[in-house]
């Protein structure tokens, strides 16, 4: 699956994973979220999950992040294996695998101010709360919020800013993975460019690697390495960012590309005729 | 839906015989100084074990219970200590009277507390804050002094109703009514101001609601979407509170059957628990949950059947 | 839930905190700042005090018998005159507090002692605990509380501790399930699951963001506990199973009781201390919970009526003028003619302005595109079209014309004819717009029976055959299931369906495809495309979407900061946009940006 960039073993390695879900209620069906999922993430690189509701895009990064168990297949993380990981270890590894998560507004605690938000991870940690609060002025500075944020309440900053936070906070233990579970679907467009652009650059600057989720196949494209589509719990394609995200292999992703509609109105009524084209052709 | 009554009455069955049995045991752990009660201070102590012997309480305490359970399952409590009537019978005649005052309250509460509770949630403003400030008063009015003020007041100044006494309603209607007004205003007051206040706090939850907004961009009336789509969907909470009130009403009617000196099984536990009476309280304790049960069987059932994710199973 | 309790939210709102981050700071000032509060705990205060002191407040012992006291009214000496044995009445009532506070005290004590922490335990987690200490909460629930405490006092006796005791253990479930419920709401919060993965312990979280969540409520329990204590004791003290020989406010009613045509009087004074009391426990809850949940004031100047409906403008500023302004170049007026909008809302510091005059233009058979971001009052200005803004929000300025009629000049119920018949509306979330509790076919053919004034059967054909129309695959089975038995894009073609069933001349659509998946979103503006055509609708459709834009609309209206900053047709403005903010717009969009270059592989150093 990596393809020009081989660089040794992959940091993160997912192999067959299953994710079943209990059914609800009386002899209920269970549901199978994850099917023999596979994928691979080498350190510092981007990979692009996308998919449509149901299709198992979140399931996948909360089972890499320990917040739903497997029922089958292998999480590697460095060679460790994750799933089925006891939570005392599963604790310790906080400081390598981070989450941003989308909703702005409820993945910060509102009563708490944005230092206490941020030192909490430092301080679960062991570091001392004076070294905590200094470390939290340069998250600040790393995402581009001003130092006096500290001590204001979440409720006082904008979806763009409460996001910035979130970022600052899954930074804080340095990780090496963060699992980015659609952090820009709730913003506005202007601020969703913004926050992209800060994502990559601090990819850039620390070599964290992400699992980016998004059902946006634009956003995705602009800042994944790799890409893989998901559909019904399993991965249909796989490849280097540009090609899946302009001329893919697979029909589901190909529906996708052509269903989401361009600012150009000539160039929209022609893609609408690629895809009436491509779901009659089938 | 089937299952949903099965398991409901099978729970209420369980409930019954665990709590009769906790206060069974209650009962026993307690002194045993009925025999002394009944035969006098001047009794021997051989007086006093014949009696206790007589009573079966000289027995091991689970043959006892043993004993007790067996015969209650048949509907048969035994005989009062003190009277040594049978405890069915007094319980079957004063039933009624007790299920007159609970019944009338939850019934006068339902429809109070709906109207006030709707029209705070709705119109908000002055009428909200007078049906809050009405919420405060009534909880925190001592029932037993509302009874003493309302027999003050429509009793004895205005003469209007009865002080005391209870009128059957197979004599006289009227009679009967008019002899309940005071005694379930008494008692109602207070779970009307509480259920008022849930009534008016999930209908502002409800109308909160995105689907209101639709239905009235659809060209639906107020009336329909208040009273027909809002109401229907805040009744659920509403119902349970009412469930909850209905077992502290029947808590009520201990005090307010002895000021009203009504023949209900409430003045009936008052009398066996200074007495020491065992059987006539447990006969009442076990009728109460009886009571209770069915009361809140019927409302899981209204709730079951409003609620189409259990309808439909 | 237990005894009485209720939960009294006090219209006395405090005042917003000041920029301080920590909660419990400013908790004593907010509960000052409020007079309610003041109130509450001043005569809290002076209970207790009065209790504590009473012996030096009175010279006459509590049950000292003074003779030819007996039933005198209220005179010299004696304030509130004598009881049915000669005692002072106002010397009882001094001394007859300390037992029913104590019983209070007691009895909330062990409630949350039993309460709180097995609630904690049984929400965070779940599983066998909770399942068992739910059926107990059940069982103690299911006692009416006063014959269970007749029975224990048979077995007992009267002691207030222990009675007391046992109350707080039949109160324990309320605080049981509160601590519960919250725990369980708080466990699926995001913010949760990151403090897990930030590697912070049970203990730890429960301890940071659970407490907070749950304080608040637990104060108005503990508050409404203590009422309830003191309530049933009074109950049991009128009875005669108080303490012996101790004074009491219950005994001092059954005094009252006994004495009721003789000396009447004495009903007065312990029903009104008791009532006194626990009034001032419930306010008090009520104000502490509300300082530490650090409420910001809620104005409620102008909020008389409920009614969306009648979104009742103070000023307007309707001109023939504006007719004429909108009449297009064939002279035809427009359908619909928004002139100088103004939208406020109460804020703190006066009214704010979340849309200010704003223009809008719809003509017939139109597709025009409100593009903006949040808070550009895109939507705002669409619901005031409708007639279904806020109570709190007020139409300061501005015409609505719609076929030639200025909407405001209507009266609510002309105003409600309009709506459904002429306009509709197509909601932004699918499924929390369908009422949970009725079929999708009732919601469908109400409406139209109360607007077409048809029969059940033919709206019933009539529902069956616009479920198909918008593209439902088996109509009568949907007409039939319940929203909670449909998926997302179904329910919204079945909104769709209901806004297009009366065959309006205007629909206004609020994002109508943002919550959907991007292939259901392709099919519903197909949809939404052949609707408008087929039937000659006007649509005013509210995005944030420039591609959705593009593919649909005839017009386009960009909004920032609640006015208007563009509004031309559709390929001039993605041609050649006339603002910069729209060209920003444009540009912030992805879809036309270079891939990320792939990823070098050296050891890709971290700092």
């Amino acid at each position: 699956m990596t393809d020009t960039t081989e660089v040794g073993d992959p940091m993160l390695h997912v192999e067959h994973l299953d994710v079943t879900f209990p059914g609800r209620g009386w002899r209920a069906e269970p549901f199978r979220a994850l099917r023999d999922v596979s994928i691979d993430i080498a350190p510092g690189e981007c990979l692009g999950l996308v998919g449509e509701s149901g299709s198992g895009k979140t399931t996948l990064g909360r089972a890499i992040l320990g917040l739903v168990p497997a029922s089958g297949g292998k999480v590697e993380f460095d060679g460790r294996r994750l799933d089925g990981m006891p939570r005392q270890e599963r604790r310790r590894l906080s400081s390598e695998i981070q989450v941003v998560f989308q909703d702005p507004y409820t993945s910060l605690n509102p009563s708490l101010s944005i230092g206490d938000i941020l030192a909490e991870p430092l301080t679960a940690s062991g570091v001392s709360r004076r070294d905590a609060r200094a470390r939290v002025g340069g998250l600040l500075d790393a995402v581009n919020l001003p130092s006096d944020a500290a001590s204001r309440l979440p409720r006082e900053f904008s979806g763009g800013q409460r996001q910035r936070v979130a970022i600052a906070r899954a930074l804080a233990l340095r990780p090496k993975l963060i699992v980015c579970d659609e952090p820009v679907s709730a913003l506005d467009l202007s601020t969703q460019a913004r926050v992209l652009d800060l994502f990559i650059e601090l990819q850039e600057r620390t070599g964290v690697a992400y699992l980016f989720v998004s059902h946006d196949l634009q956003v995705v494209r602009h800042i994944s390495h790799r890409v893989a589509v998901m559909y019904h719990g399993e991965i249909v394609e796989t490849g280097p960012g540009n090609q899946v995200t302009s001329a893919p292999d697979h029909p589901y992703t190909q529906k996708l590309l052509l269903a989401a509609p361009v600012p150009d109105p000539a160039e929209q009524a022609r893609r609408r005729q690629a895809r009436h084209q491509l779901a009659g052709g089938r | 839906m089937v299952s949903f009554v099965v398991k409901r009455i099978v729970s209420g069955i369980a409930l019954v015989v665990v709590i009769a049995t906790a206060t069974f045991f209650l009962l026993r752990a307690g002194g045993t100084n009925v025999a002394r009660t009944l035969l006098g201070e001047t009794a021997t102590q051989a007086q006093i074990s014949a009696k206790l012997h007589e009573l079966g309480l000289d027995r091991n305490v689970f043959v006892q219970y043993g004993d007790w359970l067996s015969h209650a399952v048949r509907g048969d409590f035994g005989s009062s200590w003190l009277t040594s009537q049978p405890v069915m019978t007094a319980l079957v005649d004063r039933l009624p009277v007790t299920l007159s005052i609970a019944i009338g309250a939850v019934v006068l509460t339902t429809v109070v507390s709906v109207l006030l509770g709707v029209l705070a949630a709705y119109r908000r403003g002055w009428t909200d804050r007078i049906v809050q400030v009405l919420g405060i008063a009534g909880f925190a009015m001592p029932g037993v002094w509302l009874a003493l003020i309302l027999i003050l007041a429509f009793a004895i100044k205005l003469a209007w109703f009865p002080a005391t006494g209870y009128v059957q309603a197979g004599q006289s209607l009227g009679g009967w009514a008019v002899a309940l007004v005071l005694p379930v205003v008494a008692i109602a007051v207070s779970s009307v101001a509480s259920t008022a206040q849930q009534v008016r706090s999930a209908m502002l939850d409800v109308l909160q609601n995105d689907y209101v907004r639709t239905l009235r961009s659809r060209g639906l009336g107020e009336g329909s979407v208040v009273l027909k789509h809002a109401l229907r969907n805040a009744a659920p909470t509403g119902l349970t509170v009412i469930s909850l009130e209905f077992i502290s009403l029947l808590g009520s009617t201990v005090v307010i059957e002895r000021i009203f000196a009504l023949p209900g099984i409430g003045s009936m536990v008052l009398d066996a628990t200074v007495g020491g009476d065992s059987p006539q309280v447990l006969g009442v304790v076990v009728m109460m949950v009886i009571v209770v049960v069915v009361v809140n069987l019927v409302i899981d059932l209204l709730n079951g059947w409003l609620n189409p994710k259990v309808r439909v199973q | 839930m237990s005894e009485n309790e209720n939960v009294v939210p006090v219209a006395g709102g405090t005042p917003p905190a000041t920029t301080g981050p920590k909660a419990g700071r400013g908790v004593v000032g907010r509960m000052a700042r409020n007079p309610l509060a003041v109130a509450a705990v001043v005569v809290l205060v002076a209970v207790v005090g009065v209790s504590i002191a009473a012996p030096l407040l009175t010279p006459f012992g509590p049950n000292e018998v003074i003779a030819g006291l007996a039933r005198r009214p209220p005179g010299a000496g004696h304030p509130f005159g004598g009881d049915g044995a000669g005692r002072d009445v106002l010397s009882r009532l001094l001394f007859a507090g300390r037992l029913t506070l104590t019983g209070a005290v007691v009895t909330v004590v062990v409630a949350m002692l039993i309460g709180i922490p097995s609630g904690l335990l049984a929400g965070y987690h779940g599983k066998w605990f909770d399942s068992v200490s739910s059926w107990f909460a059940n069982i103690l629930i299911a006692i009416p509380g006063m014959v269970l405490l007749l029975a224990f006092i048979a077995a007992a006796g009267p002691q207030t501790v222990p009675v007391m005791a046992v109350f707080g253990v039949l109160l324990s479930p309320g605080f049981f399930r509160l601590v519960r419920a919250a725990v369980q709401s708080v466990r699926g919060e995001l913010y949760v699951d990151a403090a897990r993965i930030a590697g912070l312990s049970d203990a730890r979280i429960i301890s940071r963001h659970v407490v907070s969540v749950v304080r608040g409520p637990i104060v108005i329990q503990a508050a409404i506990s203590a009422g309830a204590a003191v309530l049933i004791q009074t109950g049991l003290q009128f009875l005669g199973l108080g303490e012996q020989g101790k004074p009491s406010w219950g005994q001092m009613l059954s005094d009252a009781f006994t004495n009721i045509y003789s000396a009447p009087y004495l009903v007065f004074y312990p029903g009104l201390t008791i009532a006194i009391t626990v009034a001032a426990l419930a306010l008090f809850g009520n104000a502490l919970r509300d300082a530490l949940q650090d409420r910001p004031v809620r104005r409620r100047r102008r909020v008389d009526r409920a009614r969306a409906g009648a979104a009742s403008d103070t000023t307007r500023d309707v001109s023939n003028a504006s007719a004429e302004a909108a009449r297009g170049p064939a002279g035809e007026e427009p359908l619909l003619s928004v002139r100088g909008l103004t939208i406020t809302y109460p804020g703190d510091t006066g009214d704010r302005a979340v849309v200010r005059g704003v223009d809008l233009t719809v003509d017939r058979a139109q597709v025009v595109g409100i593009v903006g971001e949040s808070g550009s009052g895109k939507t705002q200005s669409a619901f005031a079209v409708l007639g279904l803004l806020p109570t709190e929000a007020r139409i300061a300025a501005g015409s609505i014309r719609f076929d030639g009629s200025e909407l405001s000049s209507l009266d609510r119920k002309a105003r409600g004819a309009l709506r459904g018949r002429r306009i509709a509306y197509i909601p932004q979330e699918p499924m929390s717009n369908l009422d949970p509790s009725f079929t999708i076919g009732y919601q469908l053919t109400e409406p139209m029976r109360v607007a077409l004034g048809i029969s059940r059967a033919a709206a019933r054909n009539r529902a069956l055959e616009l479920l198909g129309t918008v593209g439902i695959t088996d109509p009568l089975r949907t007409f039939h299931s319940y929203p909670h038995q449909i998926s997302g894009g179904m329910a919204q073609r079945v909104l769709i369906a209901g806004a297009i069933s009366c065959d309006p001349e205007l629909l206004i659509a609020d994002e109508p495809t943002t919550a959907l998946d991007v292939t259901v979103q392709a099919e519903i503006l197909d949809l939404l495309r052949g609707l408008q055509r087929d039937r000659g609708m006007a649509l005013l459709l509210v995005t944030h979407n420039f591609g959705v834009v593009a593919d649909i609309c005839d017009r386009v209206v960009v909004m920032q900061d609640g006015r208007v900053v563009e509004e031309n047709d559709v390929t001039t403005v993605f041609a050649a946009p006339g603002h910069d903010y729209t060209r920003m717009l444009l540009d912030a969009m992805l879809d036309d940006t270079s891939p990320r270059p792939p990823l070098v592989s050296t050891t890709a150093g971290r700092n």
